[in-house]
């Protein structure tokens, strides 16, 4: 089946859609970021995005290219310090949304940004944690956008930099971490969300054109699908020209940088 | 009280082999002219604590300056991986390199936690990850009151902090603004201190409550104007995101990391030798 759109275009916008009006959202960098300033150009005006390096109610004309680039500051209702960001407000409860990328996740949404291999003779040393362990409990959902495939939904993670359901089941409640967890993980085939018992993700909404045998293909773990699973709207017009737009604007403030957002 | 010094002067004076040092700025006013000078000076088994490693850590990771790491993200923002800082983790080249790994949200409270001269930072935090099996350093306390158990982390207290920042007057108060990081509480954390600055002005004229770190906390203040450069200054100029994108070309291999390095630090006077050289290579890239 021929498309209109691409497969990176239809996550980004399925991302978007998730954040409601008004939410207070702590935004990642790259997909995060583009989908969450997409919302806010759609649906979403009035959703507050705050990144880690200080901005509060950054409200970029174009995508930043780094967690703390100038334009965040300039456009944000407040800057704060790196502590005041992490101490007063995520860990003291105001964020509603975490929205994050992600290296690796399990089906239980746990997240893996630090080794690929043992830890102490790593085959691949990632970058590492950044805000994410404390993301992923303390803002009250996360939301979580990434490509998907074997590398990156696999069977069994080598480090768990973030959790999500730890083993499943109330293993997460019975920790005491504050925050509710993962309620989708979006991706550029299709829209998975945690079972309500056993918490493992389940397919809820496949993207147009994608098959269930592709995304079999795509998941490290024999990925299961919900009773009601639907497909996914595709993207209106509306939501492409303000999605490409926004994208031809960042290329164009960012000179060919632009692309890595 | 804070001596206007020339940037070599206060790295010979101030970071000494062995020492735990923190160069701070979060992807804002990283002290990359610092960082070089360190290089320069040829300084070795340095204990480097920085948030976000950024491409400053990856050059003095590459150029053997550093023994141990402790970070919280080691990427090259909005590029990719940092080469030299991989390099060195996984293959131990040029050197072996320790790392004490944490999450930014931690980082951020043991510097805090060093500025208050507490012993350790407490925090809700890493609770259901891997660390506390895989990373000694990450532990636990008990909340006397409520019984809640939270993680307890070894506040930083560096031997010296350096910073860069916008402006400073001629006692050499210190003036920064638009993303703080957690420069304020590096300095603050710090036994010695380094500010480079854009600027020398007369009086700061800045309103209350502006972050502004007084003369007397600071050691030295060296006047380094772009000494920030590739990332930005705030009011001053811009992030070079281009040159973040070549470095990773620059970075991948060895020898081609060890060529730049020879020609735009180790064969530089300072800064702005470096700046005039990296200008040069950029038009002849440019031609190409």
């Amino acid at each position: 089946m021929k498309s209109d759109f691409t497969s990176e275009e239809i996550m980004t916008v399925s991302a978007a859609r998730m954040l409601r009006n008004g939410a207070i959202c702590f935004v990642g960098i790259g997909l995060p970021s583009t989908a969450a300033n997409l919302a806010r150009r759609l649906h979403a005006p009035d959703a507050v995005l705050i990144y880690e390096s200080g901005p509060i109610g950054a409200k970029p004309a174009v995508l930043p290219l780094s967690i703390g680039d100038g334009i965040l500051a300039e456009t944000a209702d407040s800057v704060v310090s790196t502590p005041e960001i992490f101490r007063y407000w995520l860990q003291g409860g105001r964020v509603d949304i975490g929205f994050l990328g992600a290296a690796q996740l399990d089906r239980f949404v746990n997240i893996n940004t630090t080794v690929i291999g043992d830890y102490f003779r790593p085959k691949v040393r990632l970058p590492g944690a950044g805000g994410a362990p404390e993301i992923s409990t303390s803002a009250k959902e996360v939301l979580v956008v990434v490509k998907q495939s074997r590398r990156s939904f696999v069977e069994k993670l080598d480090f768990i930099t973030s959790a999500g359901f730890l083993s499943g089941g109330d293993a997460r409640e019975r920790t005491g971490i504050p925050g509710k967890g993962p309620v989708a993980v979006i991706t550029d085939l299709c829209i998975l969300r945690p079972d309500r018992q056993t918490r493992e993700l389940t397919v809820t909404s496949v993207h147009p054109g994608i098959t269930g045998e592709r995304i079999r293909a795509n998941t490290g773990w024999e990925v299961r699908f919900s009773d009601d699973c639907r497909m996914t709207e595709p993207p209106t017009g509306l939501e492409l020209t303000t999605l490409r737009d926004l994208l031809a604007r960042t290329a164009a403030a960012h000179g060919s940088a632009g692309v890595a957002a | 009280m804070a001596q206007w010094s020339l940037l070599s002067e206060a790295i010979a004076a101030c970071v000494h082999d062995g020492d735990i040092v923190a160069l701070e700025g979060f992807t804002h006013l990283i002290p990359f002219a610092a960082g070089h000078e360190i290089i320069r000076q040829g300084r070795r088994g340095l204990a480097l604590v920085r948030m976000t490693p950024d491409l400053i850590y990856d050059q003095m990771i590459g150029a053997g300056c550093a023994a141990k790491l402790t970070f919280s993200w080691g990427g090259n923002p909005g590029v990719g991986s940092l080469h030299r800082f991989r390099d060195a983790v996984e293959n131990g080249w040029p050197a072996p390199l320790a790392i004490e790994e944490r999450s930014h949200s931690d980082l951020a409270n043991a510097y805090v936690a060093g500025a208050a001269n507490l012993p350790f930072a407490v925090l809700r935090g890493y609770v259901g990850s891997s660390f506390e099996q895989m990373c000694p350093h990450i532990r636990s306390v008990t909340c006397p009151f409520t019984g809640e158990r939270l993680a307890a982390t070894p506040s930083i207290r560096p031997d010296v902090a350096i910073v860069h920042a916008q402006k400073a007057d001629r006692k050499g108060n210190v003036l920064l603004w638009g993303i703080l990081g957690v420069q304020k509480e590096a300095v603050l954390a710090a036994k010695r201190s380094i500010v480079t600055v854009e600027e020398r002005v007369e009086s700061l004229d800045a309103p209350a409550n502006a972050c502004i770190l007084p003369s007397w906390v600071v050691d030295a203040v060296c006047l380094v104007p772009q000494g920030a450069r590739p990332s930005y200054a705030h009011g001053y100029y811009e992030r070079d995101n281009a040159f973040y994108l070549r470095w990773d070309a620059i970075s991948r291999q060895r020898e081609s990391f060890r060529a730049w390095l020879k020609e735009h630090v180790l064969e530089t006077a300072d800064f702005v030798q470096y700046l005039r050289v990296l200008g040069s290579g950029g038009r002849q890239e440019a031609v190409r």
